[in-house]
């Protein structure tokens, strides 16, 4: 049996389990043109050419 | 108007109504501000009347300028956002209209209401049950308006400020409805559902909460959307901004013990919600980094853009006050500044620095895109205004640091024998100056309000309502 002690430490792995998870998917390198993408939206309403914008989303980002 | 321009354009006019709705209720909420400021320098202010008298006008105080500025601002910016970055109009004018005047209704019930004493003495939910369950029906219309939008938006993706606009309504939902379970007991009396320390901790969980999520997630969708558009450039890291928003909203909502340190609240809950407010430093700077940084390489901008001015000193009065913040949550620390002025000091370090100023700053962004307008009618009152809120807000957050730190360290001061050094009197006669100073800061603030307040009016005035349909084309 699992006393009150051993659950909350299981709950404490899987909290951080879960942030390492959610660290790795959102540096994952195939997910960075949908993130330049998203990045982008608000300037989705202009007419401006957003090329300028796009080098500027990668600044941050390592290849 | 036929149905074909309709679905071309955006919904302007509800941005445009809670825009305006803003700028009052900022003049309104903060005049009350200076007021019961004043009376804790003067308290014959009160008049002697019971209506005018500091216990009740306080609460007003709160529920016009977190409620009735920062709730028409959330309103306003949100609608504006969700329907630019998803390229589609709102799902329902109508339903976007009831949460206007809903809302609105809302405000003015509380502001009859509190004067007269009504209040179920929650603190920041003060409202008798009959407003409470307006503001919930309210608040579902205003979800389905907002997540509807986003339902039939005509982008890919869901911009990153739309999931903070969505964490903050879905939130208070849930906080509203579980801290405000109450027996009615007449017309406008109720008793909470909840006793003894179980009352406290939800009334802390929903009362720091409201600090995370109403005033925080939610001026960070501001921030995620406003600060890019003025700085011109995309976010500093899109990624970033993905881990900020999970990490932020898991560990906000086990911070409220903080508020119970010392009291009947169990020891454990004590010490957990100490840790979480630790860690909530974390994702906070990774918030205010990420802001920061996508001036990078536009730091000049500051020097002619006072919009600009306005969202970046926003996200440096959030980065203090939420360093000071997890400080202030650590029980040793806590001894001291509990109670204290310090608390209040930290307070309007994140009201008027950062929620007020983000505010402000996206108003003079979005006043004159819905109005069809090219600028504000005078950048000049934008600097201004800019000088009198960070001076106002530099001088009530010192005041209040000295105050408290005064008080704290003459209520615990002790003499040989054991018995208090100071009598609790001159603890508030040494808290006398900073009152005034405290005040002082609080009426630049409003000064600089009422120069948004003409400003505004200028803009307005000289606008052609027949440009709004034109402005409101979808690119």
């Amino acid at each position: 049996m699992m006393d009150i002690g051993t659950i909350r430490g299981l709950g404490t792995l899987l909290v951080f389990v879960a942030f390492v998870g959610l660290v790795i998917w959102a540096y994952s390198s195939k997910r960075k043109r949908s993130f330049d993408e998203a990045a982008n939206l608000p300037f989705a309403d202009e007419q401006t050419p957003s090329a300028e914008r796009d080098e500027q989303a990668s600044r941050s980002k390592s290849e | 108007m036929s149905t074909a321009i309709h679905q071309t354009a955006y919904n302007y006019k509800v941005v445009r109504q809670f825009a305006i709705m803003t700028v009052i209720w900022g003049v309104v909420g903060m005049g009350l501000g200076v007021l019961i400021a004043a009376q804790l320098v003067w308290p014959e202010l009160n008049f002697d009347t019971p209506w005018a008298s500091f216990g009740r006008l306080r609460p007003l105080h709160t529920n016009a300028v977190i409620f009735a500025f920062g709730g028409c601002a959330l309103f306003a910016t949100s609608y504006y956002v969700v329907q630019r970055t998803s390229q589609t109009r709102l799902i329902s004018d109508g339903l976007a209209a009831f949460t206007f005047w809903g809302w609105q209704a809302v405000i003015v019930l509380a502001v009859i209401t509190l004067p007269l004493g009504y209040t179920s003495s929650k603190e920041y939910a003060e409202l008798e049950w009959p407003i409470d369950i307006l503001i919930t029906i309210v608040w579902v219309s205003y979800a389905i308006t907002f997540f509807g939008t986003i339902v039939k938006r005509k982008t890919k993706h869901i911009y990153v400020g739309n999931w903070f606009y969505g964490g903050f309504i879905l939130t208070v939902a849930l906080l509203h409805v579980v801290n405000n379970m109450e027996l009615p007991v007449g017309a406008f009396k109720s008793y909470s559902l909840y006793s003894g320390a179980t009352d406290a901790m939800i009334q802390w969980w929903y009362g720091h909460n409201a600090v995370g999520f109403f005033l925080t997630a939610g001026f960070l969708g501001m921030m995620y959307y406003f600060v890019p558009k003025q700085a011109e450039r995309p976010i500093y890291s899109y990624r970033l901004s993905i881990v900020h928003f999970w990490a932020l909203i898991s560990v906000y909502i086990w911070a409220g013990p903080h508020h119970l340190h010392y009291t009947a609240l169990p020891d454990w809950a004590q010490s957990l919600g100490m840790a979480m407010s630790i860690i909530l430093l974390a994702p906070s700077w990774g918030g205010m980094i990420n802001g920061m940084m996508t001036l990078s390489g536009a730091w000049h901008k500051l020097r002619t853009d006072p919009i600009l001015r306005f969202l970046v000193v926003s996200l440096a009065f959030y980065g203090m006050s939420t360093f000071e913040g997890p400080m202030m949550a650590i029980k040793t620390v806590n001894a001291l500044s509990h109670y204290t002025d310090w608390t209040i000091g930290h307070v309007h370090a994140g009201a008027l620095g950062w929620v007020a100023m983000i505010s402000i700053g996206s108003l003079y962004h979005l006043i004159p895109k819905v109005f069809s307008r090219q600028q504000m009618h005078s950048v000049g009152l934008i600097n201004a205004h800019f000088w009198l809120a960070t001076i106002g807000t530099v001088l009530y957050i010192a005041s209040m640091w000295v105050n408290g730190i005064t008080q704290g360290l003459m209520w615990r001061a002790i003499n040989e024998d054991g018995t208090l050094t100071y009598s609790f009197v001159e603890a508030l006669e040494a808290s006398h100056p900073g009152y005034l100073v405290r005040m002082i800061g609080g009426a630049f603030f409003l000064s600089g309000m009422l120069l948004m307040a003409y400003n505004t009016w200028r803009t307005v005035r000289s606008a052609k309502p027949a440009e709004y349909e034109a402005a409101a084309q979808i690119a």
